[in-house]
């Protein structure tokens, strides 16, 4: 039945997900949106990873780098919102398209 | 013999420790981590001469072999692994890394004292000697070519040491970029190798390819171009014609420095980079490798004698013994060259570092500025002598035997082939040549009046931490030769290029004519350095004939010498000027075609306000308007390609991505 | 009659996690991209549950919806109006370029995931509790990634604080 959702059902949400996070990544100003995208991203790989053990492997190893991941996003969404706090801080501002008085 | 593999171990991995350790606690250690970082040089030297001793003296074994890997990764069908190629070859490279590495390590003691940055230069050094003893010990081509790209590092960062200078900083970017284009040659190479083999380690790598030859995989061409492609690495690395230039400038480098990397070990390493891999040169690279030698030991001989920067003159002579080395390698003399190798080791880096302590206390590198120094430094005196006796061949010196044995076999391999004698006449003047440049540094150093008499008050010899290395470097340059070589010379016996039954040219072969011309070689080549110093006295010592006169008579021949061949003002006017003709040309399409547009769009815009202006002044207004419209359009498309918004280039790289992909996936699906 | 049932919760989960997404794209004010991811995080939770994968689902929740999102929200509070200015020239031609650029690589994904012959297994997997067997693996088989990432995390929290603190120190 074409409604059962299999493997290629996965693959598609998750690839919409990571087509969304990598239209906001590229088209947004807003430093915080685009950590949303990064996190849309690393949302679809995750669905993947876990699709793809669910389907194709017999262990958990997809869900352990799922976690990885997880903890990735987790170091690197503070880090950057420190970061942008800071900027914040001294700028007032958090265009990234202005965060560029290191490139002249 | 596993003991072997141990030690090896801790050779390897003591300077990385050190160099690790003092890069980010430089500050915190002691004395700036000196003392660490001789330790862990002064550690494995003691270890090689140890491994030395137990492979050379106690094993005695031309076959001796202990190899060991580990995998590292997997590609396609082969994979490269991390591990160990120690045979007697090897035991000789690291007692000649260590040793020569150790004496720099405690003479820098002395002679960076009081640098900036101290702690930091200890660092790089270490980092060099891991990465070359990582070069030296290594079984497969892929580590080779990672420890040669480390060694380029650690020599780009030591010669740009002295950074805040402009011209240090220049030199190391053309030392890098230079070596580069050598290093992109042998990569190529050892692609072309791997696609054949499958793998990397040396000993399947040279069964592969002889498979590959005698099945007729490969072709004669193939297997030249492959082995020329491989010396390419060679060439940019041991600073040979044309890939010369950068050696000279890395003199900016401290000279400790120019003693380790840009005399003993790191530009021998393409010579040795040729002896590991011997079996996969064909006997048409071979020669190739010979004549890119002889034209290299003669022409960089020439410019030698005609420069006055101390430290240049012994680079060049360093790119000219290389090119021995080279040419012995390439007509079969495989001891021959290697052996060069070993005693060249220790005798240019006993001439740099001599150079170094002279610099040390006259303060100039202009030997027109020395003078007389024989008397205010004894010790670096008679060391530079013994260095300069070992490099011009005087007999009983290291240099002499192994220089001889080079000779012997270029005569023999003339013999074999007439048509190629030019070899063995060609290296004969560059004999004479060294002995005319060596003593003439030596003779307007440490002879002659002073030219300045300020200097020479000031003049004193170096501590003590100076001059004891100096010392060890001479006993080792005046006594290496008789030990290797001599009457129970080991080294023919013992270091003999890996056999998998074709070699090159046979080098048995050549070696039994190389006995039978050895006797003509020997006094041919003590009668060329005779010459050359006695030459040199006649110019500068007796001052019978004014070397001035001399260099006027001969005036363009002189400037041409003089100016190293313009090969410099040649690589800047090609390689550097045709880069900014295209840059220019650029520059005018910008010009022509978008000023243009511009431009264009301005004159339509005001011919258009002509016409209606004098009707109308709101036309006006819009040809304003329209022209301000048409430049930022022109502006708008051309800043797209170039905006400097990193989310730019983001959406550049997914749409061309995609765009390949697309191609490259749904096209061929469907159509 | 099941298995509508749950092709049904699929659907629906699919639904809420790219609606989300793309109110989270192309919403005007930043609160209310965060409620949407919100949504987002919690459809994935969904389907990491109806993939069996229990202890994920809980972590999703744990991390993305406890930790992160709450930590993006107090960015989208503190920098509040954030400074933007309507640049000229620029959001013109980004749009329709970046959708153009964007589809081409959606359409490019979609061959793959659709015209790859997967490897599936014929059976159908047991839904189990997983927690155990992940604990074991990350103690066992990854253990040493394990053990870098919890240095990654410290660093990553040390490196937080060290930029809170300068800020702070900036403000008297």
């Amino acid at each position: 039945m074409m409604l059962q959702p299999t493997l290629s059902h996965y693959l598609v949400v998750s690839s919409c997900l990571f087509v969304l996070g990598l239209f906001i990544l590229v088209t947004r100003r807003h430093a915080v949106r685009l950590l949303m995208g990064i996190e849309l991203i690393l949302n679809a790989a995750n669905i993947n990873l876990v699709a793809f053990n669910h389907y194709t492997a017999t262990g958990l190893d997809g869900h352990v780098f799922a976690i990885f991941v997880m903890i990735l996003a987790a170091c690197e969404a503070a880090v950057a919102l420190a970061i942008i706090l800071a900027i914040y801080q001294q700028y007032a501002n958090i265009d990234i398209d202005r965060m560029n008085s290191m490139r002249e | 013999m596993h003991s072997v593999v141990e030690i090896c171990l801790i050779i390897l991995f003591l300077p990385l420790i050190s160099s690790t350790a003092l890069i980010f606690f430089n500050k915190r250690l002691p004395r700036g981590g000196d003392l660490l970082a001789t330790a862990c040089i002064g550690i494995p030297f003691c270890l090689a001469w140890y491994v030395f001793y137990r492979v050379i003296a106690v094993g005695h074994d031309p076959q001796f072999l202990i190899t060991g890997a580990m995998q590292w990764f997997t590609i396609g069908p082969g994979n490269a692994g991390w591990g160990f190629h120690i045979d007697n070859l090897t035991a000789v490279m690291l007692v000649v890394v260590t040793t020569v590495s150790f004496c720099v390590h405690v003479y820098s003691i002395g002679y960076m004292r009081g640098e900036d940055y101290y702690g930091r230069y200890f660092s790089y050094l270490s980092l060099f000697s891991f990465s070359m003893l990582l070069l030296v010990l290594c079984d497969n081509l892929l580590l080779l070519y990672v420890s040669w790209e480390l060694v380029g590092l650690s020599s780009y960062l030591l010669i740009g040491f002295f950074f805040r200078k402009h011209s240090a900083a220049d030199a190391c970017k053309k030392a890098f970029i230079t070596t580069r284009v050598g290093d992109v040659g042998m990569f190529i190479g050892l692609l072309m190798i791997y696609r054949q083999t499958h793998t990397f380690n040396y000993i399947e790598v040279f069964r592969g390819v002889q498979e590959a030859v005698q099945s007729g995989a490969w072709s004669e061409t193939t297997w030249t171009i492959a082995g020329i492609l491989l010396f390419c690495g060679a060439i940019g690395k041991s600073a040979q014609f044309p890939l010369h230039v950068w050696l000279p400038d890395a003199m900016e480098g401290p000279t400790p420095v120019s003693a380790l990397i840009h005399a003993a070990t790191m530009v021998a390493a393409g010579v040795y980079l040729v002896g590991r891999l011997y079996p996969l040169f064909s006997p048409d690279a071979l020669l190739f490798i010979a004549y890119t030698g002889l034209i290299t030991a003669f022409f960089a001989a020439t410019i030698a004698i005609t420069q006055f920067d101390i430290k240049r003159v012994l680079a060049y002579s360093t790119i000219s013994q290389l090119g021995y080395m080279m040419t012995a390698l390439g007509v079969g003399g495989f001891a021959a060259g290697l052996c060069h190798l070993m005693t060249h080791a220790a005798f240019k880096s006993l001439l740099f570092l001599c150079s170094g302590s002279v610099i040390h206390a006259a303060h100039t590198q202009d030997m027109r500025e020395m003078g007389s120094l024989h008397k205010k430094m004894p010790v670096t005196f008679w060391t530079m002598l013994i260095g300069a006796a070992a490099i011009s061949g005087v007999p009983l010196f290291s240099g002499f035997y192994s220089k001889d044995a080079i000779l012997a076999s270029a005569l023999g391999f003339g013999m074999e082939h007439p048509n190629h004698r030019i070899i063995f006449i060609g290296l004969l003047i560059g004999a004479g040549i060294t002995g005319f440049y060596m003593f003439r540094l030596i003779f307007m150093t440490f002879f002659r009046a002073p030219a300045d008499d300020h200097r020479y008050r000031h003049a004193h010899e170096s501590p003590r931490i100076m001059t004891g290395p100096l010392v060890v470097l001479a006993i080792l340059s005046a006594g290496a030769g008789w030990f290797a070589l001599g009457e129970h010379g080991w080294f023919e016996r013992l270091v003999v290029p890996y056999s998998v039954g074709t070699a090159g040219v046979a080098p048995a072969a050549v070696e039994a004519d190389g006995h039978s011309a050895h006797n003509i070689a020997m006094i041919l080549s003590i009668v060329m350095a005779g010459a050359g110093i006695l030459i040199s006295a006649v110019f500068y010592y007796w001052k019978t004939c004014s070397a001035e006169r001399w260099a006027k008579a001969l005036g363009p021949i002189y400037r041409l010498v003089y100016n190293k061949y313009y090969i410099d003002e040649l690589y800047k006017k090609t390689a550097v000027g045709g880069t900014l003709i295209a840059m220019r040309i650029l520059a005018v399409f910008d010009r022509v075609v978008i000023d243009g547009l511009v431009n264009f769009s301005a004159y339509f815009v005001r011919a258009w306000s002509y016409i209606s202006g004098a009707f109308d002044l709101h036309v006006v207004d819009g040809a304003v308007n329209g022209l301000a419209w048409g430049t930022r359009l022109v502006g708008t498309i051309s800043t797209l390609f170039q905006s400097g918004v990193v989310q730019n280039y983001i959406m550049k790289v997914v749409a061309i991505v995609a765009f390949i992909l697309l191609f490259q996936n749904i096209l061929t699906t469907f159509l | 009659m099941d298995e509508w049932l749950s092709s049904l919760v699929f659907w629906t989960l699919a639904a809420v996690i790219v609606g989300s997404a793309l109110i989270t794209a192309f919403a005007r004010t930043l609160v209310y991209a965060g409620f949407a991811l919100l949504f987002t995080f919690l459809g994935v939770m969904g389907l990491y549950l109806y993939l069996a994968a229990d202890f994920l689902g809980i972590a999703q929740l744990v991390i993305y919806v406890g930790g992160i999102l709450v930590l993006l929200l107090f960015g989208v509070m503190f920098t509040q109006g954030g400074g933007l200015m309507k640049q000229p020239g620029r959001g013109a031609i980004q749009i329709p370029s970046a959708v153009m650029a964007v589809g081409m690589a959606f359409v490019v994904l979609l061959h793959v995931v659709l015209y790859t012959p997967w490897p599936v297994m014929a059976v159908e997997r047991a839904a189990e509790p997983t927690t155990r067997t992940i604990g074991t693996l990350l103690l066992t088989k990854y253990l040493l990634p394990f053990e870098v990432a919890s240095v990654l995390l410290l660093m990553a929290l040390v490196g937080a604080v060290v930029l809170a603190r300068r800020e702070a120190k900036e403000q008297k």
